[in-house]
């Protein structure tokens, strides 16, 4: 058989490639990355109070939620699916904690709250609750054929709805040094956001990149039919990774309760788009198939920083939503984009 | 032991209004090259759908080794090592070789984790076995098409198929290419693999195949072993379909030249089309399924970027960059896929006649529903539409029927050039006729009709004259008298005689 001469230059690996392509290669693979550094450089020259050590941990605990829910909600768009209900379990689940947790006497009347659930307890019911919609979220989908875009945004409202139900609209206090730990709490120079947030992009990029479960999320938002057709449960994936983002977003919840010292049941209104545009920014297709957890960071990071910067640049806390929508305009016009080069 | 490794008996399968295949019946030695050939709609992919368990047959048997089967989804084909390889390739564009290959079947280690070390070098051994050189981490969407077939027929290698059905397989191949999946189809052969092979270009079947049978009509015409047969005998058993007196059209006095493509080529697809167009013909336009018809239907329309060549309406070169255009131009098209590209299927009758025709029907941008009414109207009794009311939904309405809106609708723009893609598909025989009628009864009002069809006792029943595609050239040009299935035939697949 004749096979050497045949074979292409492209089945190569990337490196190996002419200069042009290959510094489009890096220009995909790497442009987040880039636009970071220069806006991390650009905001430390532009402030000098930016580049504080102080500081820098302060933009990494403000961008830790919107990491360890940008980073579930990426696997949900890797099947080429969305979860909308993000914001909504955010808020969700730190009344459930807060409420659980709290002493009937410290509470105005007309919440449901206040049981005076032990703290663990409290929060870990919480944290199921935020898993147990990611599952009616995904089974809403693969079972009644909904799509997600449709099924979240139906328990984005159905879970905002009950966060007002359960607190009567009121702000319930979170006390207890327990309970707030995952938020408030600080291990040597380190708040515990900022580790929670370390370790679960050590455990998410595990699944994603060492597991059957990450592959296979991969391969359905590449071609769900013939992953199913290669014996894989995607049904069950599928569901996963709703149970997943809604864990991730519960996990979220938790940190911000903690950092409020309270539940409110308006936290993380429109935290949606961020956590879809953290993923996009860093490389996470809208089409499915294509991601990385370390991209997701990285665009994390990016809203994370603009956010920290405009704010020490003063600028008017309205324009900075404008800023952002076109920063992630730009971001899924680039996915357009490169999906039709690819 | 059966001298047979697979044998498919009596198979039988209907869908509404047609049937698929009837007592058909396909059976292939161990290690052999087994052709299956036949017209477009002979059956062919209805059978292997059965095969490999993407359709439940109606009624038959099949046996591998002699003892009876039953598949019932595409999960069990492959347990009973049965792969296919479909014209359109089934890989995961993003991940690479050796992920594609075990996807599903990715090797575990303790704790959960793929073990990816084995998973590649189980994908290297079974490469180097094929004896082809591809990196088991190169992205699949960055090869080739021959090299992700490639990757298919590793993948069905790696579950243990013993029998592999490919379809088309060397549609859209290089020559070089397609000596390189012979080398491995030979190879696959001497290790006691089955091959079944689809494919319409009858020289490869005499290259590669042991055996061929022939499908016409869903019904079995005969198999034979391949060095006792020639291409013409295959092609005089694929069509020797009776020419049903369907319809037959009355020869139309020649007149002037409607519409005339010079050189029409674009990227790949369309090589230097030169043809004339007649007032008030109806010209025949054959070939198998991709030579390229509806490529040249769409650009002509202006659907589809014209790379070079000209167009010349009436005397005149005209340039056509959009549908528009060629409405303007007075081109109007009815596309094959009535469902998706033609119909409003959620509209009333009466707006699926008029919506082209709605400038005409508003002034001010306010719609005159009286005479909308009133137009529509007058097209359902000239057409004989037959539908319970102007404000019926489409979608209720039988293929024929539909069929006559979709031409109402470009009769409000009065053309003088219509195209028509597979105009009678999936339309019964009584209304098919009733269409036929209609198209000659606006080509004798002046049209020059461009008519594509699949079906050879359509194209020689109504046409005028008949060009045959194939590989985007015009590989022949009949006259209604000269016409015959076999030339037809023979020309479509580049046979000599």
């Amino acid at each position: 058989m004749t096979s050497a001469e045949t074979d292409k230059p492209e089945t190569k690996p990337q490196s190996t490639s002419p200069s042009i392509s290959s510094l489009r290669n890096i220009i995909f693979r790497y442009g987040s990355l880039l636009f970071l550094i220069l806006l991390l450089g650009g905001l430390s020259v532009a402030s000098p109070s930016f580049r504080t050590p102080t500081n820098l941990v302060n933009v990494a605990l403000q961008t830790s939620v919107l990491v360890i829910v940008g980073m579930g909600q990426a696997y949900t768009m890797m099947t080429a699916g969305i979860d909308l209900s993000v914001g909504s379990v955010i808020a969700l689940s730190g009344a459930v904690a807060a409420g659980l947790a709290a002493q009937p006497a410290n509470l105005p009347a007309g919440t449901y709250g206040g049981q005076g659930v032990a703290p663990v307890l409290a929060i870990a019911i919480a944290l199921g609750v935020g898993a147990l919609v990611g599952a009616l979220n995904g089974v809403l989908y693969v079972r009644g054929g909904i799509p997600p875009f449709v099924a979240t945004l139906a328990t984005l409202a159905i879970a905002r709805g009950l966060t007002l139900v359960y607190t009567g609209g009121y702000v319930i206090p979170a006390t207890d040094p327990v309970l707030t730990f995952l938020g408030a709490g600080q291990m040597g120079p380190l708040p515990v956001p900022v580790i929670a947030m370390i370790i679960l992009f050590g455990v998410l990029w595990f699944i994603l990149t060492q597991t059957r479960f990450g592959l296979h999320v991969r391969a359905i938002g590449g071609n769900a039919e013939t992953t199913r057709l290669a014996g894989v449960r995607t049904n069950r994936v599928i569901v996963g990774t709703y149970v997943l983002s809604g864990l991730m977003a519960a996990i979220g919840g938790t940190i911000l309760m903690g950092r409020l010292n309270s539940a409110q049941p308006n936290v993380a209104v429109g935290f949606e788009l961020d956590a879809i545009a953290a993923p996009v920014i860093g490389g996470v297709s809208l089409f499915g198939g294509v991601g990385t957890m370390t991209g997701t960071v990285i665009g994390a990071f990016i809203m994370g920083t603009l956010s920290n910067g405009m704010n020490l640049l003063g600028t008017d806390p309205y324009l900075q939503q404008v800023i952002k929508g076109v920063v992630f305009m730009l971001a899924v016009a680039w996915d357009f984009y490169s999906k039709r080069k690819r | 032991m059966s001298e047979f490794f697979l044998s498919m008996e009596h198979i039988s399968k209907s869908f509404p209004g047609v049937r698929a295949l009837d007592d058909a019946m396909l059976q292939a030695r161990p290690g052999e090259v087994h052709a299956l050939v036949g017209e477009n709609g002979a059956g062919k992919s209805t059978l292997m759908k059965i095969l490999t368990g993407a359709l439940a047959k109606d009624a038959g048997v099949i046996r591998l080794n002699g003892s009876e089967v039953l598949i019932s989804d595409p999960a069990g084909a492959l347990a009973l090592g049965i792969s296919m390889i479909h014209q359109e390739l089934n890989l995961i564009p993003y991940l690479d070789v050796g992920q594609n290959i075990f996807l599903g079947r990715e090797p575990l280690r303790s704790g959960g984790r793929i073990d990816w070390n084995a998973l590649y070098a189980h994908t290297q051994a079974q490469l180097d076995l094929m004896q082809i050189d591809l990196d088991s981490h190169a992205t699949v969407g960055h090869l080739s098409i021959a090299q992700q077939q490639m990757v298919e027929i590793a993948k069905a290698l790696s579950r243990q198929a013993r029998l592999i059905a490919m379809d088309e397989p060397t549609s859209s191949l290089t020559e070089r290419e397609t000596a390189r999946l012979f080398d491995l189809i030979r190879s696959l052969k001497s290790q006691g693999v089955t091959i079944i092979y689809i494919s319409h270009r009858l020289e490869e079947i005499f290259d590669i195949a042991d055996t061929v049978t022939v499908l016409r009509d869903g019904k079995w015409v005969g198999t034979y072993p391949v060095r006792e047969v020639t291409s013409a005998d295959l092609v005089q058993k694929m069509v020797g379909r009776e020419v049903e007196d369907l319809f037959k059209k009355e020869a139309a006095a020649r007149q002037n030249i409607v519409l005339q493509a010079k050189n029409v080529s674009s990227a790949g697809f369309l090589h230097d089309i030169s043809f004339d167009l007649y007032r008030g013909e109806i010209l025949g336009l054959a070939g198998l399924v991709g030579s390229g018809r509806t490529t040249l239907a769409r650009t002509l329309f202006g659907a589809e970027a014209i790379e070079r060549g000209e167009i010349w309406i009436e005397g005149k070169r005209v340039r056509i960059d959009s549908p528009q255009d060629a409405i303007r131009c007075g081109i109007g098209l009815v596309p094959e896929d009535r469902k998706e590209q033609s119909l409003f299927l959620n509209m009333a009758v009466a707006d699926n006649i008029t919506m082209s025709a709605l400038p005409k029907l508003s002034t001010a941008g306010l719609i005159d529903f009286r005479r909308l009414r009133r137009v529509a109207r007058e097209y359902v009794d000239t057409l004989d539409i037959r539908t319970p009311s102007l404000t019926q939904r489409i979608r209720n309405l039988s293929g024929g029927n539909q069929q006559k809106v979709a031409i109402s609708r470009w009769l409000t723009l009065n053309p003088h050039i219509l195209i028509m893609d597979e105009p009678t598909r999936g339309i019964d025989v009584g209304a098919k006729a009733e269409i036929h009628a209609l198209m000659s009864q606006l080509a004798k009002q002046g049209m020059g009709i461009l008519m594509i069809s699949s079906e050879l006792p359509e194209i020689l029943g109504v046409s005028d004259r008949i060009l045959v595609m194939r590989e985007g050239r015009i590989a022949a040009e009949f006259t209604r008298e000269q016409a015959t299935q076999e030339k037809i035939m023979l020309a479509a697949t580049g046979t000599q005689h």
